[in-house]
């Protein structure tokens, strides 16, 4: 307890996430050709824009993250999803940097997704709502960042999706973006993370609850979308993790010969799945997961020509265990960014965390994020 | 890589400082903690990156300020393409490589020039020592004992001339090091290090 109170009065407070609404009678075209209306995109914002708006930083989040990265909620006894890295003398020093933290569309933690409510039938879209891409994401961020003020980034950073996202925020606004920190990602989705994803999918979609997306007045699929979550967490940590944390370590003393929940490794998947559905729309899941699946910088060309012309400055992190977005993707990256002369640094962090890495070595993290946005701010400032 | 004292450090990183133009590029191959890329971004203007094998060297250069891609040099350098910088480094790094030739070859490919520094393994201690002590030399080029040592090769400045003729690659500039000063007579006797500049 004591330490939580240090915790809160060193970092940012209480903060408030905020909304952006786009003008009622603007259309937001998707990447598949879609559009729909009345964009809504939440946000929070920590430290300030200074008056040559070259300190702003835009944060991007993963599968079930949101805007709430850093500091408190009122009321609330846990922190943002990044309260280790965002904050005054922390990697993403609220002191320096003026740090946007966006939602993105298609989830379901106050932006624009398949819960919104659709203003010409005044019900939720559910399935009605377009296919989001990534790159939709990242152009509903560049609406946000506009209506801000924010014409430069001086860096954009993401782990796992939020990498994605910071990696297309480079390719399709190379002019707007002076560096990216990519950690933890890959620059397209492989055959493996595509099945995992669908595995998450058809377990929401088996559900009868699911009933087709049309479920917000009913009963949610609960048990699809915590057994999609299950799936989601095996990927996240790696085999060294659920062996230090779970073991074969028993609930009970000793065996029961019967199918209930026996081993600590499954109350835990179980745990996390059913806290999961409190918070989390099924279809949003969907959605998301689809996004990431289509997620492809490269397409049908080589990986190095999707970077041409970028003069962003890179700095990438993987981690040793992560094998849901193994080391050698972001290496991929590295080498398509070296092709192309870009400026760029590579870290493989050894952990063994897995994927979850991204968020719990946050130390690692900082020893790299700080100096090299203090390095390109510095960078930055003399320049002109 | 080495342990030396501060000043050979230093003579070391000033010989290859005034092989460089100033404002050029440059690639470190093992650049440790940064040392010399940081020497010659405040002396020579230069823009520098690194290869290094090491994270908490990793983390060391991301303090200084530069771009290090985390990686071993055998793999490292095809990622690059041709002649993207004027100087490919190998100090004191290349003796620890798995392929010379072929790491050699391939920074000749990416470099412009390639500036190579060594121990000189014929040096006059390590020979009376390989001779009288009947033991492999230990030497302050060469700290290490054979359980120890991180280098795999052990080469002399002949060795290093030779090499370079039959791979008609040429040599540009030459420099021979003691502990604290140039060498200029019979440097495979009286050289702790060398450093040649070459070019294809």
């Amino acid at each position: 307890m004591p330490q939580r109170a240090k915790k809160e009065k060193e970092g940012l407070g209480i903060v408030q996430t905020q909304y952006y609404n786009a003008p009622k009678d603007e259309k937001f075209l998707m990447e598949s050709g879609a559009s729909f209306s009345e964009l809504k995109i939440a946000y929070e914002t920590y430290g300030k824009l200074n008056s040559r708006k070259n300190n702003a930083v835009l944060i991007c989040h993963a599968l079930s993250g949101d805007a709430h990265a850093a500091g408190y909620h009122a009321g609330e006894k846990k922190p943002g999803w990044w309260d280790d890295m965002i904050g005054p003398e922390k990697a993403f020093d609220t002191n320096k940097y003026f740090v946007v933290s966006s939602n993105i569309i298609g989830g379901c933690k106050g932006s624009s997704g398949p819960n919104s409510i659709n203003p010409s039938t005044g019900k939720p879209y559910a399935l009605s709502f377009p296919i989001v891409s990534v790159v939709d994401m990242v152009n509903a961020q560049k609406k946000l960042l506009d209506f801000l003020g924010v014409k430069k980034l001086l860096s954009v950073c993401g782990g796992s999706m939020g990498g994605m996202q910071a990696l297309q925020w480079a390719v399709s606004y190379p002019e707007e973006v002076v560096s990216c920190i990519p950690i933890a990602t890959t620059y397209k989705h492989s055959a493996q993370q595509i099945a995992f994803d669908e595995v998450g999918r058809q377990a929401i979609m088996a559900d009868p609850a699911w009933n087709g997306g049309d479920y917000y007045e009913k009963q949610c699929p609960s048990a699809g979308l915590a057994v999609a979550r299950m799936i989601g967490h095996i990927t996240y940590m790696s085999n060294e993790s659920m062996e230090k944390k779970f073991g074969r370590v028993l609930k009970k003393k000793e065996l029961g010969y019967e199918f209930s929940t026996e081993f600590e490794v499954e109350g835990y998947l179980r745990y996390r799945g059913d806290n999961f559905v409190k918070r989390f729309d099924a279809n949003s899941y969907l959605y998301i997961t689809k996004a990431m699946d289509y997620f492809d910088l490269q397409k049908d060309q080589k990986l190095y020509h999707a970077f041409k012309d970028i003069k962003t400055r890179f700095l990438v992190i993987a981690f040793s265990s992560d094998w849901l977005y193994p080391p050698a993707q972001s290496k991929e990256i590295v080498r398509a960014l070296k092709m192309n002369g870009i400026d760029v640094t590579y870290c493989e962090i050894s952990s063994d965390y897995g994927h979850d890495a991204f968020l719990l070595e946050f130390q690692e993290e900082t020893k790299l994020i700080k100096h090299f946005l203090d390095n390109t701010h510095k960078k930055l400032e003399r320049k002109k | 890589m080495i342990s030396k004292s501060k000043e050979e450090l230093r003579l070391d990183h000033k010989v290859i400082g005034d092989m460089i133009e100033n404002g050029s590029t440059v690639l470190d191959l093992g650049c440790g903690s940064g040392e010399l890329l940081e020497y010659l971004a405040s002396s020579k203007d230069v823009k520098g990156s690194g290869v290094e094998i090491s994270e908490e060297a990793i983390y060391r250069c991301v303090e200084k300020g530069l771009s290090v891609s985390h990686g071993d040099i055998d793999s490292g350098l095809k990622e690059y393409p041709d002649h993207l910088f004027d100087y490919v480094i190998f100090n004191q790094t290349m003796q620890q490589v798995h392929r010379p030739k072929e790491a050699i070859r391939e920074a000749l490919r990416v470099g412009k020039k390639v500036i190579i520094g060594f121990p000189n393994f014929c040096y006059i201690k390590a020979r009376l020592q390989l001779f009288f002590g009947g033991h492999v030399p230990v030497t302050p080029s060469l700290p290490y004992t054979w359980y120890d040592t991180p280098n795999l090769h052990f080469l002399s400045i002949k060795d290093f001339t030779n090499f370079c003729a039959q791979e008609k690659i040429k040599t540009e500039k030459k420099v021979f090091l003691a502990e604290k000063s140039i060498v200029k007579f019979m440097p495979n006797i009286f050289a702790l290090n060398a450093v040649f500049q070459i070019s294809r």
